[in-house]
């Protein structure tokens, strides 16, 4: 199958964020088709992290236009989203995946999966559990299913974390510099989990620091400098020969 | 329990405690708690008591949710407002208020024409229904200014998880935000319970029958100074005892560690 063949699951066509006078975006342009994994990377304050909450709608974009599964998200002229229950549905079925975890400390990881899937999707409490043990057992954490996140280490968090949003079986994932928060120890692990969603033919947009990471698990990288797209393309290409000088110069600094 | 009373140090005040109910118990007149008309209103007392300490905790925390969130993050015409309900319900003395509405503004309603032909008479000329309102108000000032912290203190990142995930907002509030507010509020909370009861002895000022006004009542009437007193202290401390476990069970059942 061509790249062309496959339908479009994420788009966004000419995207521009300011907060206040600054402009943190400058007009990006994504395409994820089903299967892509398209890895985000840039310096801190490049609008990478933007970027992607601009997906869905977590960071109202100040113009610019977003298409999730081939609908396109309503707009108001000032970028706002017009209909808040498509924002819901959209965001429903995009797992987004946060850099600080943040499952919710006054429930246990089981009751963290089942939460949006029995209370608010209206799915059977039972069909909910099974599919929240499978998912648990599936990221390694099989016997946590009882635990309060506080309890836990960081990488066990942002595995389950991985797994809430994974319960809501979602048509792609979004992850925001997933690992960024964690001891170096526990990196490995949450990427091992990260890794295994995008062997399995996963939709994924992926920030992230972890260069090498995104080497191997990308189909696609995108370069961000200054709130623009500075380079792009294949992960071969934009790390094995880089063609502008800065992000030559990047790759450098966090080699 | 048991192994945590064997200190010495704590045997030695459990002995002066005993010692002290002990002569309290053999050299006081306690007679007058065979009067069975005592006794009725004994138990109408802190019967009264109890409802006046649940009702207005009950009342006072369903004000006070919407007065904290209104404080923390509501527009500044809700915000407004509820701050400055707050601040004058905690800067004046619960006795004032008290006389204020029933000596008040309950005075004012007999000027009103048909009121007192009306249905609502009844209600509008029982202080008992005063104590409740100034009670439950004091209790939504004071737990309005913890809510609004409260409120603030769940982590912005738990609420956006919420949101991305496509909760509706009222679902958020309802399954993530309060839920946590409330917990943390907990210990405050179990601390406010005990001071609130200590606060219902004020409505004996205005003529409610609580535990307070009893033993007053029996006081003038056997004309014992010290015994009616030592009652009512055996009842504020067997009711704080009960509070105070009451909250230990709610904060047991969340396993916390601060963070």
């Amino acid at each position: 199958m061509t790249t062309t063949d496959r339908p479009e699951a994420i788009r966004v066509h000419d995207l521009h964020k300011s907060f206040g006078t600054h402009e943190v975006l400058k007009g990006v342009s994504l395409t994820a088709r089903e299967g892509d994994v398209v890895a985000i990377i840039g310096g801190s304050g490049s609008g990478k992290s933007t970027m992607l909450r601009c997906i869905n709608f977590l960071e109202t974009p100040s113009s610019g236009g977003i298409a999730v599964a081939g609908e396109p998200v309503s707009m108001r002229a000032d970028g706002t989203p017009s209909d808040r229950r498509q924002i819901e549905r959209i965001r429903q079925s995009l797992g987004m995946v946060f850099q600080n975890f943040n499952l919710w400390t006054h429930r246990t990881v089981l009751e963290n999966l089942i939460e949006v899937p029995v209370h608010v999707l209206k799915l059977p409490k039972d069909q909910a559990v099974a599919r929240a043990r499978k998912l648990l057992a599936r990221v390694g954490l099989a016997e946590k299913e009882g635990a309060y996140p506080a309890f836990m280490s960081g990488g066990q968090q942002q595995r389950a974390a991985i797994a809430r949003a994974l319960c809501m079986e979602p048509k792609a994932m979004l992850f925001d510099e997933p690992t960024s928060a964690l001891d170096p120890e526990l990196v490995g692990e949450v990427l091992q989990v990260i890794r295994a969603l995008a062997d399995e033919g996963r939709t994924m947009i992926l920030v992230t620091h972890e260069m090498k990471f995104a080497r191997e698990v990308a189909s696609h990288v995108i370069y961000l400098h200054n709130g623009r797209i500075e380079e792009e393309g294949p992960p071969d290409q934009l790390f094995g020969a880089p063609k502008s000088d800065r992000l030559k110069q990047f790759l450098k600094s966090v080699a | 329990m048991i192994r945590s009373l064997l200190i010495p140090r704590r045997l030695v005040m459990l002995a002066i405690a005993l010692a002290i109910v002990a002569l309290v118990a053999i050299y006081g007149r306690w007679d007058w708690l065979a009067n069975p008309k005592y006794q009725a209103l004994i138990v109408r007392g802190i019967g009264n008591t109890l409802i006046l300490l649940v009702l207005t905790m009950a009342i006072g925390m369903a004000l006070a949710i919407p007065l904290g969130l209104a404080q923390a993050v509501g527009p500044w015409w809700l915000a407004m407002p509820a701050r400055a309900f707050c601040s004058v319900i905690r800067g004046t003395p619960l006795l004032l208020q008290l006389f204020l509405l029933y000596y008040g503004i309950g005075s004012l309603f007999p000027g009103i024409p048909g009121l007192r032909e009306s249905w609502a008479w009844p209600i509008l000329r029982d202080a008992w229904y005063y104590a409740i309102l100034g009670l439950s108000l004091s209790v939504a000032g004071y737990e309005g200014e913890v809510m609004r912290g409260a409120f603030k203190a769940v982590p912005h990142g738990q609420l956006e998880a919420a949101r991305a995930m496509g909760m509706p907002r009222l679902t958020i509030f309802r399954r993530i935000w309060l839920p946590q507010a409330l917990q943390r509020v907990l210990p405050t909370l179990g601390g406010e319970t005990v001071l609130q009861l200590k606060a219902t002895p004020l409505v004996a000022m205005i003529t409610v029958v609580d535990i307070y006004a009893v033993a007053s009542r029996v006081r003038s009437e056997t004309l014992i100074t010290y015994e009616p007193l030592m009652l009512l202290a055996v009842v504020y401390m067997a009711i704080t005892g009960v509070i105070v476990l009451i909250f230990r069970w709610f904060e047991g059942r969340v396993p916390q560690r601060v963070a």
